[in-house]
């Protein structure tokens, strides 16, 4: 269970708070306007940005004094998401070990994330022989061998056409729900929401709002969610 | 936006520890200096003679540059033709070309039995001589006018062509173009790159030492080498030394207050669409100054390449060797350089704001340091303690790796920058950190910035005629050392030979490391 407890994030004129309650294993999107702080929101958990003030808990251990790699995460950024410089499989195989000594059996487990991801036989490729798709399917199949319970994406599929990113999106859902990983995606558009979130949170006017079941957030949406919507 | 601090294993107390060696060298050879010039005679009128042809020569060397690089810029600016890619791309070969080399190749042309004299003696004209200030401020030019060319080419191409454009349509004149656009340009360039020219020039050694020489044409830093090397007084070597530090320390504060321009970049070769350079007579005065300063430049290099194929065959042994000891301290300063640079870029990133600043002032500054006076204080310090002269290869390396460091610095901080940027998030949240986030990370993302440092700094050294001069004796003479030699007992012909050696060298390993970090390069 994660849980932002009285959490504020504050950046010159820039303020953010957030009381949340997220349940295990639920797929949450963020939604709102963009300056809104939804990436800021998953900065400060992922632990790039100290919160002002509050606490981010996971299963009510506080992640306050932990590293990035050391949280019970794993993130999706909007970009650079791989390294060039590596292959596929050694990008995939730093979810295993940091310093790519790995094992036969490690090696094995990373071209089975591969496979698994729709990559098998394409680990020799280095980043810029692979279509935008398949990228963001290596950055899944690390964050697949990673095993922690709670995935990040931070608009990892913006770039990519609404077909693509559709298949991606219902990949990232296929992949929570056998690893029974939580899951909070940040979003600009409410498509995104409805097509893989359970519920949605709406950051907007610097309160991130408690998530509801999407359906019904988006059938009757209050007033700032409405006026994002147009 | 605020990021935690990833400490980066060893990085930061290296990075401090390579700044603070730096600081050591440059101040604490200073130090000893300064405690060894304490009661020291009192300045003679030798030593005036010297700190005036510094100032003279380096004064007559800088405004010369700028003033002859001006149209050269320009007609380069507003041309395109065949090869000026290539001829801007030479421009920045006079940077690693070892001194005494071009100097072999200036007097080939312009000494006393060069092709000029040649040219001029059937007319009765008698052979011209270049030694005294002439010979001092030709070569200064011959190496500072691409500088300069390129320094102001700059200037005319950040530029935007938008202003170019809208002057056309309002009709502007060549003359108004001048008044309105290029001189208020020029007018923020010229000064730092004059400054920097004169600055480059105060501290020239091995151009005075061939060129130069006797009580007319002795500069200060020649006249540390004399007194510590002829005369061997410690005091007064000491002295000459602080009055060069004062001259560089002054020349580079005035270079600080004004900015100058980075002269390294790339992009250069974007020609300029013109509309108001279309006239016969300036295409031909354009022409004219870009053929010029062509020949200028590829005359000499033409020379030693012609003259030196026929003596490189049979080279004395002693040459040999020599290029062997050259290789050995090339490779070794390299080493060194990256070693001193690459934990100081990667602290001055960590570090980042003022500490970060602070850092890379260190390793900045010995760019305005004297390679003579932290000879002579390595050798003060050392005295006590071991030969200093046994220690000749590797002190000339230590020195050499110490005046590549700004330029290594220059090329790395940016790179390690850029690539923590892109990636430092991406390895910070898979806990990549020490020696796996070199390795996996950083080393691969540097590898063009880590081939130029290691090129750059391997060509210096090759050519490098100056900290060793002091110390070397016969049997421990580097190949820029054996060829002065071979110059001064006037044997031509394997001086000839022996710079055509030394230059493909120098060439040659920048080419390999610099090549090397490009190939396989990921984008």
């Amino acid at each position: 269970m994660l849980r932002l407890e009285r959490l504020e994030i504050r950046q010159g004129a820039f303020r953010l708070s957030a009381d949340v309650t997220v349940e295990p294993g639920r797929i949450v999107a963020l939604l709102g306007p963009s300056g809104a702080g939804k990436s800021t929101l998953l900065d400060a958990i992922a632990g790039f940005l100290p919160p002002t003030s509050g606490r981010v808990l996971w299963n009510g251990t506080d992640l306050g004094p932990l590293a990035p790699g050391a949280r019970p995460l794993s993130m999706l950024f909007q970009d650079n998401n791989l390294f060039p410089h590596l292959t596929a499989a050694q990008n995939v195989g730093l979810g295993l070990r940091p310093d790519l000594r790995l094992s036969a059996d490690q090696r094995g487990a990373v071209d089975a994330a591969l496979a698994r991801v729709g990559l098998e036989g394409l680990g020799a490729r280095k980043p810029a022989e692979l279509s935008g798709g398949q990228r963001g399917r290596v950055a899944l199949a690390r964050i697949l061998l990673r095993g922690r319970p709670l995935m990040l994406l931070d608009e990892p599929f913006a770039a990519l056409g609404p077909a693509l990113k559709t298949e991606m999106l219902g990949l990232v859902r296929d992949l929570a729900r056998e690893t029974g990983a939580t899951v909070l995606l940040v979003t600009h558009d409410p498509a995104d929401a409805r097509a893989i979130a359970d519920e949605t949170m709406l950051v907007a006017d610097g309160i991130a709002h408690p998530p509801r079941p999407t359906a019904a957030l988006l059938a009757d949406p209050p007033a700032a969610l409405r006026a994002y919507l147009g | 936006m605020a990021r935690r601090a990833q400490p980066l294993g060893l990085a930061l107390p290296a990075g401090l520890a390579a700044a603070g060696a730096m600081l050591g060298l440059s101040l604490g050879t200073l130090a000893a200096v300064a405690w060894r010039a304490e009661g020291a005679a009192t300045l003679g009128p030798a030593d005036w003679a010297a700190l005036r042809f510094t100032l003279t020569q380096a004064l007559l060397s800088a405004a010369l540059s700028v003033a002859l690089a001006v149209p050269v810029a320009r007609a380069l600016a507003r041309r395109q033709f065949p090869g000026r890619a290539l001829l801007i791309a030479l421009l920045g070969a006079p940077f690693i070309l070892p001194v005494i080399v071009a100097v072999i190749g200036l007097l080939a042309v312009f000494g006393r039995s060069g092709l000029i004299s040649q040219a001029l003696a059937p007319l009765g004209l008698g052979p011209i001589d270049i030694y005294g200030l002439g010979g001092v401020v030709l070569a200064h030019v011959f190496f500072n006018l691409p500088l300069a060319t390129r320094l102001i080419l700059q200037g005319w191409l950040a530029i935007p062509a938008e202003r170019f454009r809208l002057a056309a349509s309002l009709g502007f004149s060549a003359r108004d173009m001048a008044r309105l656009l290029e001189w208020p340009m020029l007018r923020s360039v010229l000064p730092g790159a004059f400054l920097v020219i004169f600055l480059i020039c105060m501290t020239s050694f091995a151009v005075a030492l061939t060129l130069g020489g006797g009580p007319r044409a002795t500069t200060v830093e020649l006249a540390i080498y004399q007194a510590f090397r002829f005369e061997f007084d410690l005091g007064r070597a000491a002295l000459l030394s602080l009055i060069q530090v004062a001259l560089c320390a002054g020349a580079a504060a005035l270079a600080f207050a004004v900015t100058v321009p980075g002269g390294f970049g790339a992009g250069l070769d974007r020609p300029l669409t013109r509309r108001d350079a279309g006239g016969t007579g300036l295409r031909l005065l354009d022409g004219l100054w870009i053929g010029l300063a062509a020949l200028f430049l590829l005359v000499p290099l033409g020379m030693i390449v012609a003259r030196g194929l026929t003596g490189i065959l049979d080279l004395p042994p002693s040459v040999w060797q020599a290029a062997e000891r050259s290789l050995a301290v090339a490779l070794g300063s390299a080493a060194l350089t990256l070693i001193l640079a690459l934990p100081m870029a990667l602290a001055a990133v960590r570090l980042g704001g003022a500490p970060g600043a602070a850092l890379q002032a260190a390793g900045l500054m010995t760019i305005a340091a004297s390679p003579l006076v932290m000879g002579t204080g390595l050798f003060i310090l050392l005295f006590p303690l071991a030969d200093p002269v046994a220690l000749a290869l590797p002190l000339t390396a230590l020195v050499n790796a110490a005046m590549s460091l700004p330029f290594a610095l220059r090329a790395l901080t940016p790179a390690v920058a850029e690539a923590e940027a892109a990636f430092g998030r991406l390895a910070d949240s898979l806990g990549l950190r020490g020696t796996a986030r070199l390795r996996l990370v950083l080393l691969p993302r540097l590898r063009r910035p880590i081939g130029f440092t290691l090129g750059l700094a391997a060509a210096l050294s090759m050519g490098d005629l100056g900290v060793i001069a002091l110390f070397a004796d016969p049997d421990r003479a580097t190949l820029p050392l054996q060829l002065y030699r071979l110059v001064a007992a006037y044997r031509m012909e394997a001086a000839a030979g022996a710079a055509l050696l030394l230059l493909a060298l120098s060439l040659g390993l920048f080419w390999i490391f610099d090549r090397g970090g490009r190939i396989h390069a990921q984008a």
